[in-house]
């Protein structure tokens, strides 16, 4: 059941934006994983995967950034509540310059996810109608999730 | 009754006994301070997981109300602040204006570890490492967090000052750094 369903996400993904976009694919704990590039990850497929009669995939559960130290990570929860089905999507970043699309628009979840993952990580999201810190104050210098960050208590005033 | 011991030789022994029976002799401060330690009113406010605790306290089993404590909706009803849980630095000057807020008299207890010096968050970017770097604290409370006895025991370590003060003694205030 699960491989089908990957199966079928891949290849309306490759159907969608042509073969080699997708770089892992796997069934991870049962459940459809896939990892691309975040060149690769577009509005277009967001939508694909929301719209599309077989993937409905209409509830983003969850948005993470992640810092792997050589490049950065944006990870995806999907669900569709109609269809009852999961899917993972990794979407790799450059650590030097993390920028990935929002999906503001077609998830209204991605609102203040992605503004956590913005104010935690410093990953950008073009196109994201408010992106500003969160959680931190609005002066807040740095990025504190990012492994080279670092800071001094005394300095601060705590 | 030693009534010629006393110098009341001349009363009347029924009238000596009735006062000595029914007159206290006290200080005003002393009144006060009684007043003060048998109706706490904390201002009802919570920061983190120690507010749970803080809550069971006031809750049926430890019933927090039986001693005159009785949480207020606004800093300006009250005159004790608990401050428990993590002091963030966002936090920090809520907290500061909720005291400001307050009417003297006015005590502060830091309970648990965070409020008293960041506890597991010592080193975190965002946790002020006590919450005695704003405001002067009266009691601490250790524990993470601590149980209800221990915060009733705080609040009663908090009266003790408080009449201990009234009689004269000079009070510890620490972490006052404003």
């Amino acid at each position: 059941m699960s491989q089908q369903l990957l199966d079928t996400i891949l290849k309306k993904i490759e159907d969608l934006s042509g073969p080699d976009v997708i770089e892992e694919s796997k069934l991870n704990f049962d459940e459809p994983f896939i990892v691309m590039d975040s060149d690769s990850w577009n509005l277009e497929m967001a939508q694909m995967l929301k719209a599309d009669s077989k993937l409905k995939f209409d509830f983003l559960c969850c948005l993470t950034g992640v810092d792997y130290k050589d490049h950065m990570e944006v990870i995806y929860n999907l669900y569709s509540m109609e269809l009852d089905q999961y899917l993972c999507i990794k979407v790799k970043t450059p650590r030097s310059n993390p920028k990935v699309i929002s999906v503001q628009p077609i998830w209204k979840t991605a609102d203040w996810h992605e503004r956590e993952a913005y104010d935690l990580l410093g990953i950008e999201f073009s196109g994201h109608p408010n992106l500003t810190r969160i959680l931190l104050e609005d002066d807040w210098v740095g990025h504190p999730l990012r492994k080279d960050y670092t800071f001094d208590k005394e300095e601060m005033g705590l | 009754m030693e009534l010629k011991k006393h110098g009341l030789e001349e009363f009347d022994p029924a009238v000596v006994e009735e006062v000595q029976r029914n007159v206290l002799i006290t200080k005003v401060e002393e009144l006060k301070a009684w007043a003060r330690t048998r109706s706490f009113w904390p201002v009802a406010f919570g920061l983190a997981c120690c507010a749970i605790e803080m809550m069971a306290t006031g809750a049926a089993r430890y019933d927090l109300d039986r001693f005159g404590v009785i949480f207020r909706a606004s800093p300006r009803h009250a005159d004790l602040m608990i401050v428990a849980g993590t002091v963030t630095a966002k936090m920090a000057p809520v907290v500061k204006r909720l005291y400001d807020q307050m009417p003297e008299p006015k005590w502060v207890i830091a309970m648990g570890s965070c409020a008293t010096c960041g506890g597991p968050y010592h080193k975190a970017y965002s946790v002020v490492n006590g919450v005695d770097k704003i405001i002067p604290v009266d009691v601490y409370i250790p524990g993470c967090p601590p149980t209800p006895p221990a915060l009733l025991d705080g609040i009663e370590k908090l009266r003790v000052q408080i009449r201990e003060e009234a009689k004269g003694k000079r009070r510890k205030k620490v972490g006052q750094r404003i």
